[in-house]
């Protein structure tokens, strides 16, 4: 299934915070979005996934979600959204009973993702005792859980410390390579971004425009060792970014 | 020219520390017994005329004697069952009515107000009107606690409903969880520290408006016992009266107590 964006606005009262936005999320590729804080990229995710709706504009699914979808548009939030009151099973669980599953068939959703995210061990664990990647990890198991057909992610390594968040995007990778998934990915990290993204959009400052589309053609396994080339695509975007980010870091708030 | 003390090093002061209390075991009780015993020694010895303050040892006897006839369970059946009628009519009502200011928009506006104007009013003031109302039985003692409880659970209950996480709710929403689901599972787990901490207010004013209540035409009850013994001046039997309320608030907040252990065991 793919998301084709056309002539989106979005405005807060009398600000706008979008500006004419087309955007093409194509099926099993990863799109990231990036731009200065306050660009609205964050807005245009909850615009994607319904949780907002635009001023202007369309945003469609064309095609069918796959079989089995129980949630086409899954979010993965940057503070995990989990509940604490639930174990690892019991947040996993949550976005399945709704559903009618037979208890059996929950049950065995649960055991899979519980085991792609390396966390059969951890079912029984209320959020609090787990470390931030880990609740990450189980955010990411319930986003799975519902089979999605594009993930939502929010800057979903930004809460967690460095070194956790190369751990967690061996993670992803791996999720990627081994089963491809269709993701919009939000980050401020340019660094994420290249080592993530089949297309790179970068947002202007606010009202946010597409500024440019940056299209890489190395497959997400052979990233790891080809920093030179990664790292040229990213001083290329940083000079893109630069001039925004100053102009944005300089704005007032409530201007 | 440096010293020798210079050279060799002065260790660093240390200046944390403090500004973390922590419980001491066995301190509580001894307050108790000490403050007990000092004044059983002050009847003892005449500095403290019965007249005034009974020994407890006396207190004690009338307790006993409470006990021994049997009289006792008479009025703890009648105080406990009102307590818990209305406190839990009460709390029932307020939770409900909580819920709905938090979440709809037309009963926050229709009821905070008749809320924030009605919570301040004693309810004792209203008794004489439950009494017309609900006549001179159980009805207008019922009434008064449940009143008594209604507000501050419905403030209680839409401050923890306000102060759920929105980003869960909207998670909630994301995955497509139905609106029930929403305030079943993500709403109602949320508030619930916030609806529990306001028990343990509502339990207090449930057991002093109780105690109100009763000293108007109750047969039975722990405030019917202590207004006959002040009425008689048997002030053995009132301090008996009103260690019988302490053990009962006690008791309460113990039970809240464990409440909270179970439902909130998520928590650290």
């Amino acid at each position: 299934m793919d998301l084709q964006i056309d002539g989106l606005n979005h405005r807060y009262g009398d600000m706008p915070v979008l500006d004419g936005i087309d955007l093409r999320i194509e099926s099993g590729r990863i799109v990231c979005l990036i731009g200065p804080s306050g660009c609205g990229k964050s807005t245009l995710l909850r615009l994607i996934g319904g949780l907002e709706q635009p001023t202007d504009g369309a945003i469609r699914q064309v095609g069918e979600p796959p079989e089995g979808c129980l949630n086409p548009l899954t979010y993965i939030f940057q503070d995990f959204a989990l509940l604490p009151w639930r174990t690892a099973r019991g947040n996993i669980s949550l976005v399945l009973e709704d559903h009618g599953l037979s208890e059996r068939e929950t049950g065995r959703i649960v055991d899979d993702v519980l085991a792609r995210t390396d966390l059969s061990e951890f079912g029984n664990a209320f959020p609090r005792q787990l470390s931030g990647g880990m609740k990450q990890r189980v955010a990411i198991a319930r986003a799975l859980a519902v089979n999605p057909a594009v993930f939502l992610m929010d800057e979903p390594l930004s809460a967690l410390d460095g070194q956790t968040r190369a751990l967690l995007m061996d993670d992803l990778i791996g999720l990627w390579t081994r089963e491809p998934f269709t993701a919009v990915y939000v980050t401020h990290n340019l660094q994420e971004a290249v080592r993530l993204g089949h297309k790179i959009v970068v947002l202007s400052r606010r009202p946010g425009r597409i500024r440019d589309q940056v299209a890489i053609d190395m497959p997400l396994e052979d990233r790891s060792d080809a920093v030179a080339e990664l790292a040229q695509i990213q001083r290329r975007l940083w000079e893109m970014l630069r001039e925004e980010a100053q102009a944005a870091d300089r704005e007032l708030a409530d201007a | 020219m440096p010293d020798a003390r210079t050279l060799a090093g002065r260790p660093v002061a240390f200046r944390g520390g403090g500004f973390a209390p922590r419980p001491v075991g066995p301190l509580g009780p001894a307050v108790f017994i000490v403050v007990i015993g000092l004044w059983e020694l002050g009847s003892q010895i005449g500095w403290i005329t019965p007249l005034i303050l009974p020994a407890p040892s006396e207190a004690f006897a009338a307790l006993a004697y409470l006990v021994e006839t049997g009289e006792i369970w008479l009025h703890l059946e009648a105080s406990v069952s009102r307590l818990v009628i209305g406190w839990s009519a009460g709390m029932i009502l307020g939770v409900a009515v909580g819920f709905s200011i938090g979440l709809f928009s037309i009963a926050r506006s229709g009821l905070v107000p008749v809320v924030a104007a009605l919570f301040p009013i004693p309810k004792i003031a209203l008794l004489p009107l439950f009494i017309v109302w609900f006549g001179i039985g159980e009805g207008s003692k019922i009434a008064t606690i449940l009143f008594g409880t209604f507000f501050p659970t419905v403030i209680a209950t839409y401050g923890g409903v306000d102060n759920v996480d929105r980003n869960l709710i909207r998670m909630g929403q994301s995955f497509g969880l139905s609106w029930l689901s929403i305030v079943r599972k993500i709403v109602l787990p949320g508030a619930l520290p916030a609806i529990l901490s306001g028990t343990r207010i509502s339990a207090s004013i449930a057991i002093i408006l109780l105690v109100a209540a009763e000293m108007i035409g109750a047969e039975y009850g722990i405030g019917a016992y202590v207004l006959l013994a002040g009425n008689l001046a048997a002030t053995d039997q009132l301090i008996a009266g009103v260690a019988m309320l302490s053990v009962l608030g006690l008791v309460v907040s113990w039970l809240i107590g464990r409440a909270e252990r179970y439902f909130l065991r998520w928590r650290s």
